[in-house]
């Protein structure tokens, strides 16, 4: 039955997700809106970060050191990713894709070659579970305020602002002596490791981790920047800053997992959700496109 | 200053459009000479300036700036001794980025990228005296991005950024051709200003004969690669339009139509 109550019931757990989504959205944002690389690496390192914290949980560390590591192996993957970008003088796309599709190997490694490595809350000690939602909209609320101010603090250093500079004008980047190859890099480092982040709180709020939980980490992505986008426009016309930018794609993720959640009460079959995903996404990036040229006139 | 021993350059090579844009080219800039550029479209004045920036690698010959061999050196790496202005003015500034974004990061040229704070206040101050002077009331716009500015502006501040860390030469690319004549002249007249009170070692290419007599101390024409005329001091400047004009079409023995418009504009 489609009620109003089996709808809400729904949604904090939807919720959390979404936050969780929304951290991801952030990591996704520096490379496809700060460094203007469209970096496909996501879907593999989100499913990377969930299988390295299920399975250093359940070799018994800390769920928190866990995140972390999962956090530097994301640093790590994107790092792969910017040298064969800049390096290897290889397409950001097809690098992307590249480490993307190589790491779906690493990860059944990593989970001892099986699609899937459950952790039970009932017999590890996890940050997050879906046991507890409100905990865990809590926590992963406290972890997004976290990156969203390092961010803003990064990314007005005069490091972060070489890599912004980077993405908006290498021409210009260069003239100012910056060295952009290694610009690239860092940003592709630090946007896969906020994704590994991601999928490490992802597995242990749901769980488990999968080979394939990553699957359409770059859409949902991007699905959640655009959302943000509007957020921001209809919300914070005029006081648009770094601040607001990043926390609006925060909620973006949320907002995104609302609709989803939607849908699927909705009664629409499952198997197509990704269809609809994708046309969403595609109906998204188009009104977003036509904003611009809006702006641009 | 700058010592350009013999260099070459060749754009596809062993292909049918094989073209030798630069052929066994040598020059020599003293500290302070500031050199006006003219040629013919084709003749390899953007490709001279570009080999210097390190934009292309010379296919012989070296470059050295202040006893130094730079030719070696990637393009970023030779920024912290070069400043550059290119044509279009879009390319000297981030749009996205507030204009004391852009001269903070210019502030920094040559210097290593820190965890420390992008800008500081002090530097606002600097920043404000440095745009006053140009005299285009951007110093009250510090916090506004540089994608509203007009292309004029753009320049102006990009010349400023190419100078806020004083360069061992600067490049300027016909870095007005893409304005119109008053705000044209007005970037002519800050790039002298800068030029002066700085003392800069300064390359200018320019299409305009009248700027390449009026400006610098130093006029270089080249053709198919190479240098062919270089007057300096005295003779510089008692040079006419027509003059120079002539001259073009003595050392160039079959001047095309074309060049002469161009060149007479």
């Amino acid at each position: 039955m489609i009620t109003l109550t089996n709808l809400l019931s729904r949604l904090p757990g939807g919720t959390a997700q979404g936050l969780i989504y929304g951290i991801m959205a952030i990591g996704i944002y520096i490379s496809y809106k700060v460094l203007y690389i469209s970096d496909l690496t996501a879907d593999g390192s989100f499913a990377t970060g969930g299988a390295i914290s299920v399975m250093l949980i359940v070799s018994g560390m800390h769920p928190a050191i866990s995140l972390f590591l999962a956090f530097l192996a994301g640093m790590l993957i994107g790092t792969v990713t910017g040298l064969l970008h800049t390096k290897g003088k290889i397409e950001a796309i097809l690098a992307g894709i590249l480490v993307q599709f190589g790491l779906y190997s690493v990860n059944l490694r990593l989970l001892k070659g099986s699609a899937n490595v459950s952790c039970n809350p009932d017999r590890f000690a996890l940050l997050i579970s879906m046991r507890d939602i409100p905990q865990a909209l809590l926590i992963v609320f406290l972890i997004a305020a976290l990156l969203v101010v390092s961010l803003y603090w990064y990314f007005g250093t005069e490091q972060g602002c070489a890599v912004r500079a980077t993405g908006c004008n290498q021409r210009m980047a260069i003239a100012q002596s910056i060295n952009t190859d290694q610009a690239k890099i860092i940003g592709l480092a630090l946007s896969n490791g906020i994704i590994a982040l991601a999928g490490g709180l992802m597995s242990q709020f749901q769980g488990f981790a999968d080979v394939n939980m990553g699957r359409g980490s770059v859409v949902i992505g991007l699905a959640a920047i655009i959302i943000g986008e509007m957020i921001e426009k209809i919300l914070f016309r005029n006081h648009r800053s770094f601040y607001i930018r990043l926390t609006a794609v925060f909620f973006g993720g949320i907002v995104y997992y609302i609709i989803m959640t939607v849908i699927l009460w909705l009664r629409v079959n499952s198997n197509d959700l990704k269809l609809f995903t994708a046309l969403i996404v595609a109906l998204l990036l188009i009104l977003g496109n036509k904003n611009q040229g809006e702006k641009n006139a | 200053m700058l010592k350009i021993e013999n260099i070459s350059k060749t754009f596809n090579k062993s292909t049918i459009n094989e073209k030798k844009v630069l052929n066994n080219l040598s020059l020599l800039l003293n500290k302070g000479d500031f050199v006006t550029v003219i040629g013919s479209n084709g003749a390899g004045k953007s490709t001279l300036l570009n080999t210097i920036s390190g934009m292309y690698i010379p296919d012989e010959g070296h470059i050295y700036l202040d006893n130094k061999d730079i030719s070696k050196l990637k393009e970023f790496q030779r920024a912290k001794f070069i400043g550059r202005v290119f044509q279009d003015p879009l390319m000297g500034t981030a749009a996205d980025m507030l204009i004391e974004e852009n001269l903070a990061l210019a502030n920094r040229r040559g210097k290593n990228r820190t965890l420390s704070i992008g800008i500081n206040k002090k530097e606002r101050i600097i920043f404000q005296e440095k745009l006053k002077s140009l005299n285009l009331g951007l110093e009250d716009r510090l916090s506004e991005k540089v994608g509203v500015l007009s292309g004029g502006q753009r320049q102006a501040l990009t010349l400023l950024m190419a100078t806020i860390q004083e360069p061992q030469i600067l490049l300027l690319d016909e870095h007005t051709a893409a304005l119109d004549p008053a705000t044209a002249k007005k970037v002519l007249s800050i790039t002298e200003n800068l030029v002066q009170k700085n003392n800069l070692t300064t390359l200018m290419i320019t299409h305009n004969m009248q700027d390449a007599i009026d400006y610098g101390n130093r006029l270089i024409m080249m053709d198919k690669g190479k240098i062919i005329l270089d007057i300096s001091g005295e003779n510089k400047n008692k040079l006419t339009k027509f003059e120079l004009i002539n001259k073009f079409n003595q050392l160039t023995e079959n001047t095309l139509e074309n060049d002469n418009i161009l060149l007479s504009r």
